[in-house]
Formats: structure tokens, C-alpha cells, sequence
């Protein structure tokens, strides 16, 4: 067992290595666990899709209730506009929440405790919303960073800080998962050391943390992929509706 | 707070285990880039598959799912809602009718007892008449009687008083004469005895 913390984030290759040039894209742990997250999606959304009955069983419930729920909350954040898009959220709340919730099992891989995955996530988001927000409102897009109602001494100021809050979107979004999901992981690894190296004795307290620590996360995994959900709909509504 | 803790948590744990620290060599293994075009790589496959197969095969399955149950809901509730009506009018309608046949009823009664008053009124007048007739024809009898009474009490009295005297002297006196005082008599006080 591995001593270090951090050793439970380490990518190993699975199989063979394969490079494309000068690129290696190897399939490693980290791919099985999207794959692994992936697929329980399909199996689990497609069960509950198959049949069609007025009293829906548990996995159709399940899978109805996900799809209001998203669906309310992209109403609520963005509005009908947003309707093209319930996919797309759809697919990234329930990639997340499940990379994150098979994350929990002991000796799985957190997919999402690393910063490529989420940047690469949050950079797609903020490219695909900066050119939605441009084809729908041309240059206006570009009011985004003039608010209304502000003084015109302080326009300059304002402008410039819209910008940068604007262009850390990408950076904010995805630091934010990662952070979580490492921070906590770590803290549910450090614990479960003390357990150990305290023995019979002391590891009882650590051990009780340890149980805390799980249920806490589990809420945060799920907390996490909302957030990331919702932000992505916050994002979305300033390309759709330009409140400025 | 929480971070606090695990930073404060993860420095003494670090600094308990001294070996950690040469395990430890690269730091996070996230910032480490050897794998960072694998694990784009293979997160826009599996992203994409995973979009692709969500948005045009599972979504718009569960969507129809939905939008048929509501749409049964709504015609159930439809369905509830016209026999609701058609039982509210039926209800109306027996009203209605309970309405009309009381209406009727007293009606019914109404001239029924106006009909028996009538009859009763109608045998009441001819009663009331012919116990008039009755009472008329007995007040002339009785009239003719009271009329008749005097000539005949005067007859009465003169037979009488003739037997009397015939008894008394033994002759028979002249009727005329007894008559005579009778009627006289009879002048004088008859007033007194018939009020007429």
C-alpha cells in the first residue's frame, strides 16, 4: 500500500503504449475510468429509456427525474434558449458526477482530480461559448464587458476587470473541480494513513473522520459536477441572453 | 476551517513519515505532462461518444417518455374533467325534474282542494237552502197555527162555558150570546195572552 498521498492520483499506462507521431495515447487507468464512468451512464440512461410504462420502475425514475432536473435547471439558469444544449449539459453533469462517484470507491482513479481533464472540459466550454455568444450577437457580444449604469470615470477600470474575470472563466471552472476533488481525496487518504500508523489504539478517531469524511464527500462529488453544470449554464446564458 | 485542517493535516503527516518525502519526487503527479495527451485524447473519445450516443439515442427517448405520460396524464385528466361535467349536468337534470314533479304535486293538491272546497261550498248552499225552504215552511205553519190559535181557543172557550152553563142552570143558552161576551173579552185582553 501506498504510503503517499498523492500516489493515488499517478497515471499508469494499461496495455500497450500507443503513439500517434509524437504523441503518446496510450490507454492508462485514467482512460478505463472514463470508460468505466461512460458506459455505466449509457447502461444505466438506457435502461431507463427502454420501456415506456405510466408507472415508471426505479431506473426509469431515476433516469426521468436526472433529465427534469437538468432540464429545470438550465431553464431556470438560462432560459429557453438554451434548449439546444440540454445535451450537451446533460453529458457533462453525468460524466462528471459518475467520474467523480466511482472516484469514492476505494482503489479507483478520480478522473476528474486531474487538471488536463478538467481544464480541457472548462477550455471547451469557454471557446464553445465565446463563438455561441458571437455568432448570436455579432460584435454586441463585446457589451458583455461594458456593464450599464456605470460611471463613465470608472468605465475603464470595470472593462478591463470584466475581462479578466471573463478570460479566468475557463481557469476558475476547472481549478475549482480539480481542487475539490483532490483536496478531498488526499484528506480521505491522509486519514485512512493515521488509521494505520496508530494502530488498534488511536485509529479509531481517525477512522470515525474517515467515515465522516466519506459521506462529506460523496456530497461534494455531487456538489462539484452541479456546480460545474450550473456555472456552465451561467456561462451559456451571458452568450444567449445579453443582459448588458 | 476544513482547508486549514488538511493543509495543517497533510504537513504533519508528511512530516511524520520522512520517507514520503523521497517516494515523493515529481510532487503532484497531475502536473506531471507525460500523460496529458493521452488523457485528452482519450476524454474527447470517450466525451464525445458518450454526447453522441446520449443526444441521439437515449435523450429523446426519455423525452418521449415524458411528453407521452403527460400527455396521457392530460387526457386522463381531460377524460375525469367531461365526465365530472356530464355527471354534474345529470345531476342538474334530476333536480330539475325532483323540481317540476314537486311543483306538479302541489299543483295537483292545490286543485284537488280547491275542487272539494267548491263541492262543499255548492252542498253547503243547497243544504243552507233547503233548511231555509224547511225552516221558512215551518215558520208559515207555525204562523197559520198562531193565527188559526186564537179563532180556535175562542171556539174552545165558548163550548166550554156553554157545557158549563148547561151543567150549571141545565138550559141551553144561545151560543151566540156567550160568543159574543168571548169575543168581547178576547178584544180586551188578547193582546195580553198571544203578543201578537
Amino acid at each position: 500500500m501506498a504510503a503517499n498521498p498523492m500516489t493515488q492520483f499517478e497515471v499508469y499506462r494499461i496495455g500497450p503504449e500507443i503513439k500517434i507521431g509524437a504523441f503518446d495515447i496510450s490507454f492508462t487507468n485514467a482512460s478505463l475510468f472514463m470508460v468505466v464512468s461512460s458506459l455505466a451512464i449509457l447502461v444505466i440512461f438506457n435502461l431507463g429509456a427502454k420501456k415506456n410504462s405510466m408507472l415508471p420502475g426505479k431506473i426509469q425514475l431515476l433516469a426521468e427525474l436526472s433529465y427534469t432536473f437538468i432540464s429545470k435547471m438550465i431553464s431556470d439558469t438560462a432560459g429557453s434558449k438554451a434548449k439546444p444544449y440540454f445535451a450537451f449539459i446533460f453529458s457533462l453533469f453525468m460524466f462528471v458526477l459518475f467520474c467523480n462517484m466511482f472516484g469514492m470507491i476505494p482503489y479507483t482513479f478520480t478522473v476528474t482530480s486531474h487538471i488536463i481533464v478538467t481544464f480541457v472540459l472548462a477550455a471547451f466550454i469557454f471557446i464553445g461559448v465565446t463563438i455561441i455568444g458571437f455568432i448570436k450577437h455579432g460584435f454586441g457580444y463585446l457589451k458583455l464587458f461594458v456593464p450599464s449604469g456605470v460611471p463613465i470615470v470608472l468605465l475603464p477600470l470595470i472593462v478591463v476587470i470584466e475581462i479578466i474575470s471573463y478570460l479566468s472563466r475557463p481557469i476558475s471552472l476547472s481549478v475549482r473541480l480539480f481542487a475539490n476533488m483532490m483536496a478531498g481525496h488526499t484528506m480521505m487518504k491522509v486519514f485512512g494513513g493515521f488509521v494505520i500508523s496508530l494502530g488498534i489504539v488511536g485509529g479509531w478517531l481517525p477512522l470515525t473522520f474517515s467515515v465522516a469524511l466519506t459521506g462529506l464527500e460523496i456530497l461534494v462529488a455531487f456538489l462539484q459536477a452541479y456546480v460545474f453544470a450550473i456555472l456552465t449554464c451561467i456561462y451559456l446564458n451571458d452568450a444567449l441572453n445579453l443582459h448588458h | 476551517m476544513i482547508r486549514k485542517y488538511f493543509f495543517q493535516l497533510i504537513f504533519l503527516y508528511l512530516f511524520f513519515s520522512k520517507e514520503v518525502f523521497a517516494a515523493e519526487s515529481g510532487g503532484m503527479p497531475q502536473l506531471d505532462p507525460e500523460f496529458w495527451v493521452s488523457q485528452i485524447f482519450w476524454l474527447t473519445l470517450v466525451f464525445g461518444t458518450l454526447y453522441i450516443v446520449l443526444s441521439k439515442l437515449i435523450l429523446p427517448k426519455i423525452s418521449a417518455n415524458l411528453e407521452l405520460r403527460k400527455s396521457q396524464i392530460q387526457e386522463n385528466i381531460e377524460a375525469a374533467d367531461k365526465q365530472r361535467k356530464d355527471s354534474e349536468l345529470k345531476l342538474k337534470e334530476y333536480d330539475d325534474i325532483i323540481l317540476k314533479s314537486k311543483l306538479e304535486s302541489k299543483n295537483l293538491f292545490n286543485e284537488a282542494r280547491e275542487k272539494t272546497l267548491k263541492n262543499i261550498n255548492i252542498k253547503r248552499d243547497t243544504l243552507e237552502k233547503q233548511i231555509d225552504e224547511e225552516i221558512k215552511k215551518a215558520e208559515t205553519e207555525i204562523d197559520q197555527l198562531r193565527k188559526g190559535a186564537p179563532e180556535k181557543i175562542n171556539r174552545i172557550a165558548i163550548e166550554t162555558s156553554s157545557e158549563i152553563l148547561k151543567n150549571l142552570i141545565g138550559t141551553e143558552i144561545n151560543n151566540s150570546s156567550i160568543s159574543a161576551i168571548v169575543n168581547d173579552l178576547y178584544k180586551k185582553n188578547g193582546g195580553k195572552y198571544y203578543g201578537n
